[in-house]
């Protein structure tokens, strides 16, 4: 990832690290449900707690 | 001895594992649809390599969550054989049913070649047919195969001879040239702690017939066997 | 409608008005869009279709030819080799990773699209300079993109061809070969037959993507290209494995009666196609068709290239069979509309009928173009040079080493261990050898199959230059013991509108048909790929042939690697070598001409025909074409393969230079056990092919020695470096 951007002229590019970035929209009665699902569905299925961690950010959006 | 390759969407060994077993070893075997939540009469259960749902979330990610795989679980705990090969491997660490997770390769390519693994516990139903120190000569072909477990974890399992297998030179040194994939501790291959559930990464499917370049593969099916036949015997004793 | 509308679509003022008079009135923008893209070159070879009448398309074993997805070719005993080679250039300019891994998900689903299991994918890569950093970020997205999707699908890439030069650097050229294999009675066409059978679309949903790809496909790259990356589609490799065994299944179960894939041209393609070949209609529901994205188009429904589509043609008591397959493997069908009788292709979308045109005009109804064709200027001056002019070369060892360690020559396994070549476990002889072979464990027969084209020959001489491919891509079927049945060409050109580009392609397809005539071996498919050029500047013209061949037994089979000291190594075939256009001209002196060395059809198929007998009746240890690098590297190569040595006693007849590292064609090297060196000799003289004992396996040195003049004598050891570790050094 590092070479292709030197190969484009990003020469100045030192360090790179990839992650994940997922988006979910979902319905919960209040703002702790919901906290608490995400918590949950980021431990059991979205990242792999031996290697990976994990945060995130709740947002209330519009239906 | 009856057999059960499991097919999940996007496997892609499961025809090899098959072949192996039938063909080769002259064993009875059925494919398994990961949809179905019965292991009908299998002795051994295999979940082969391949690309399940894609590889997309993380390697076995998905595949864990199918419908067969609780199944998998009980067979496991009433002592069932169950070997995981590359997917499959990766399925079994990210169901818990092994230790350890398995990363991107170091070098971040994906690598097929064939490497030289050392037999470093052979006192297992998966490596029984090998002595102690053998050096076998299977392919891998995977992006995400570099091994890794938390320090107390790899002590443990050390302690409890959980390491199945190790990447070495042709002659059995561990070298780091010798690694393809920056595995922890040169680990190719581990089981759990009673010893019946294991995973690798090289792909012994792939090593039973000269021509294909190696039969040293056959080890690792005929132990599965042997381990069978002998617990057989023992029960007609 | 204004002008620049059909002008901004591609399609000239002639063109337009051959619409106008094929439909009898002006086209909406809808049908504008579907024309632009049909009659685009990529999809319309108006500039290559009378040229390429000249190829032999016919035989004996000849199921299909070309016109369809794929071509078809009887292996016997019930069974039948499908296979199909085709470009991916200007996509995977913009986007290496994306661009290569759709070439290798369109190949595939061209395989599986005729009801074939595929078996194996090849490929042949050029690129530029990779000193220069953006060559190098093609060279390792593209092989990426090619491992990312054939991995996952599970098909192993067994084999390739990669070559370097500045021509290529803003163009470099990616095309996908895939080869599959059926139980003949399985074949099925892509033809909408059957008055009221349903049109059924499978697969992923449809989107904004590579809209307009094959116009994109069909002009000159420029600065402005990059911009085009929205034009590049994007795959997916998991869903095209799901596609490819439903569609399988759905073929086996004999539920379907015609198949279509979708993908250059998307839905106008597939529609337009499946009723002008089957002479019906079709009618469709645009707003049936399951979309990604919301608001689009039904020109953009209609022309967007989103990958992993299928069009299935299915009778109506069927349908619920195919749905309930393609439910198991979590696919969700839509039934667009029917097969009609009129021979319209008429699309709806929201009650309004938006499109209505025949079949047959927007597929086939475009003008077939003969244009100029001139010599160009630089043809006749490259030709009087002699490279024999050039100061004499006094270290061999060090020419050797050279060559070796060039990225053209070099070991390719940098790449080729990115590729999963063993999946299936049929590989029975992987990349790095003269073919790769995969065995059909039905009937134990064995496929050899192998990519070949050089465009440094065809850019000197077109017309020899094109026999020369298929006759080395054959000649290396032959080289491991199999017959060569069928070729499927990819022909990767500049700007046909340029007279000296269309004499180059004229010229290269006559050659390639002469020999495909000769060699008696039918072209049955294939892809043309003009406007290869940035900023005004061609490519080299490149001919890629894939060649496939038959063994009866697998284990018949041979390989290129020295096996057993004291073997006698023997050079069988034609004696004329050149440097001209060789790789030792290029890589010692930089340079690009001369006349290369002629080739005798009837010799060459002799002499494969001889090679293949002598290996039938196990009489050759190994087997090795001599191609880039002459006689000194063949050697190399042998030698590398089985890390064993030889000693050479080679009598220099003229400059050693020519004799070690001169090309050319009809020329194999082999190695024979002691006892059997006489009946090989006396066969050999029999069959009329020239043989010549030059050596024995022994040691670890290659000793080349000419009288007593030691001409070369290396170590394998050292070799093997330079040749192994060449893009190790390169790359990371």
């Amino acid at each position: 990832m590092e070479s292709s951007l030197h190969a484009l002229g990003y020469e100045n590019v030192y360090r790179v690290r990839v992650g994940k970035y997922l988006e979910l929209f979902l319905e919960a009665e209040n703002k702790e449900e919901a906290t608490h699902q995400v918590e949950e569905m980021s431990r059991r299925l979205l990242s792999n707690p031996v290697i990976e961690d994990f945060s995130y950010s709740l947002q209330e959006a519009q239906l | 001895m009856k057999f059960g390759v499991i097919v999940f969407p996007g496997s892609n060994c499961d025809l090899d594992a098959f072949h192996l077993i039938r063909d080769i070893l002259q064993q009875p075997v059925d494919y398994i649809s990961h949809q179905t939540a019965d292991l009908a009469d299998c002795d051994a259960v295999i979940l082969p390599g391949g690309f399940s749902y894609g590889d997309y979330l993380r390697s076995g990610a998905i595949a864990r969550f199918s419908k067969i795989m609780p199944k998998v679980a009980e067979f496991a705990a009433r002592g069932g054989l169950v070997l995981g090969i590359c997917n499959g491997f990766q399925v079994l660490t990210e169901a818990g049913l092994l230790p350890g997770a398995l990363y991107r390769n170091d070098n971040l390519q994906f690598r097929c070649q064939q490497v030289s693994v050392r037999v470093e516990n052979s006192d297992t139903p998966f490596t029984n047919a090998a002595s102690r120190g053998a050096v076998l000569k299977i392919p891998i072909a995977h992006g995400d195969g570099n091994y890794f477990a938390p320090p107390e974890l790899l002590q443990q399992m050390e302690k409890n001879r959980q390491i199945l297998f190790r990447y070495t030179d042709e002659k059995g040194k561990t070298r780091i040239d010798a690694n393809p994939n920056g595995s922890l501790d040169q680990i190719a291959g581990v089981c759990n702690e009673t010893g019946n559930v294991a995973g690798m990464m090289p792909h012994p499917e792939r090593a039973g017939e000269l021509i294909l370049g190696s039969a040293d593969g056959l080890f690792i099916f005929k132990s599965i066997l042997n381990h069978f036949l002998s617990k057989e015997a023992v029960k007609h004793g | 409608m204004a002008e620049q509308s059909w002008r901004q679509l591609g399609l000239t003022d002639q063109e337009y008005a051959m619409i106008i008079e094929q439909i009898g009135r002006e086209p909406n923008l809808v049908e504008l869009n579907m024309y632009s893209v049909m009659w685009s070159e990529h999809c319309s070879y108006k500039h290559s279709q009378s040229a390429l009448k000249q190829f032999p398309t016919s035989g004996r074993r000849v199921i299909q030819g070309p016109g369809e997805n794929a071509g078809v070719v009887d292996i016997g005993d019930g069974w039948a080799a499908v296979f199909k080679i085709e470009s991916h250039n200007h996509p995977s300019a913009v986007e290496p990773y994306q661009g290569a891994a759709t070439g290798v998900g369109g190949i595939l689903r061209d395989i599986f699209t005729m009801g074939a299991q595929p078996v194996a994918f090849l490929n042949s890569l050029r690129f530029g300079n990779l000193e220069d950093a953006r060559g190098r970020y093609l060279f390792d997205g593209v092989v990426a993109g090619i491992g990312g999707y054939g991995n996952c699908v599970g098909i192993p890439t067994v084999g390739g061809e990669i070559y370097f030069e500045d021509c290529y650097q803003g163009n470099p050229l990616v095309n996908a070969m895939c080869v599959g294999i059926m139980p003949l009675e399985r074949l099925v066409l892509g033809k909408a037959v059957g008055v009221g059978n349903l049109i059924v679309l499978v697969g992923a949903r449809t989107g904004r993507d590579g809209i307009h790809g094959v116009t994109f496909a069909s002009e000159e790259l420029s600065q402005a290209s990059e911009e085009r990356r929205p034009a590049v589609q994007v795959g997916d490799p998991f869903l095209g494995k799901l596609l490819l065994e439903a569609t399988l299944e759905v073929i086996e179960k004999k539920l379907v009666v015609g198949v279509q894939d979708l993908g250059g041209a998307g839905l106008t393609c597939a529609l337009t196609e499946t009723a002008a070949r089957a002479g019906s209609g079709i009618t469709v529901e645009l707003d049936r068709v399951p979309l990604r994205e919301a608001g689009m188009h039904p020109f953009e429904i209609l022309t967007s290239e989103s990958q992993e589509r299928m069009l299935l043609i299915v009778e109506p008591d069927q349908y619920k069979a195919v749905e309930a397959v393609f439910r198991r493997w979590e696919l969700s069908p839509a039934v667009l509309g029917k097969v009609t009788a009129d021979g319209q292709v008429i699309a709806r979308f929201k009650g309004e009928e938006v499109v209505r045109v025949p079949a047959a005009s927007v597929s086939g109804g475009a003008p077939v173009y003969n244009p100029e064709a001139q010599e160009p200027e630089y043809f006749k001056r490259l030709a009087s040079l002699d490279p024999l002019d050039l100061p004499a070369v006094k270290d061999f060892n060090k020419a050797l080493i050279s060559i070796l360690s060039s990225p053209d020559i070099a070991s390719k396994e940098w790449v080729w261990r990115r590729y999963d070549f063993m999946v299936r476990t049929c590989t029975v002889q992987g990349p790095g050898g003269d073919a790769a072979v995969i065995r059909h464990r039905e009937s134990g027969k064995g496929l050899a199959m192998a990519v070949d084209g050089n465009g440094r020959y065809v850019y000197l001489n077109p017309y020899l230059g094109g026999m020369l491919a298929v006759a080395e891509a054959t000649r290396n079927v032959s080289c491991v013991g199999a017959e060569p049945i069928g070729i499927t060409d990819c022909l990767n050109f500049g700007n046909p509108e340029k007279p000296e580009i269309y004499w180059q392609f004229k010229q290269a397809v006559a050659g390639m048909a002469e020999a495909c005539r000769v060699l008696e071996v039918p072209v049955v498919g294939g892809n043309v790929s003009f406007y290869n050029e940035v900023e005004g500047e061609a490519i080299y013209p490149t001919p890629v042939v894939g060649a496939v061949g038959l063994l009866d037994h697998y284990e018949m089979q041979a390989k290129s690697a020295f096996v057993q000291e004291g073997d006698i190594i023997y050079l069988l075939g034609a004696k004329e070598v050149s440097l001209g256009g060789s790789q030792f001209l290029k890589k010692i002196h930089g340079q690009l001409y001369g006349k290369m060395a002629g080739l005798n059809l009837n010799l060459e198929k002799q002499l494969q025909d001889l090679l293949r007998y002598l290996i039938s009746e196990k009489l050759l240890q190994s087997a090795h074409d001599l191609a880039d690098g002459g006689l000194a590297l063949a050697l190399a190569e042998s030698c590398l393969a089985g890390g064993s040595g030889a000693i050479i006693k080679y009598n220099c007849t003229s400059r050693p230079e020519l004799e070690l590292f001169g090309e050319g064609p009809s020329r194999v090297l082999v190695s024979v056990s002691p006892e059997l060196g006489e009946r090989v000799k006396s066969i050999a003289t029999e069959s009329g092919i020239p043989v010549e004992e030059i050596g024995i396996v022994q040691g670890d040195l290659l000793q080349i020695t000419s009288g007593s003049d030691s001409l070369i004598e290396m170590k394998i050891a050292l070799m093997e470096r330079a040749y192994r570790e060449v893009f190790t050094w390169i790359m990371e």
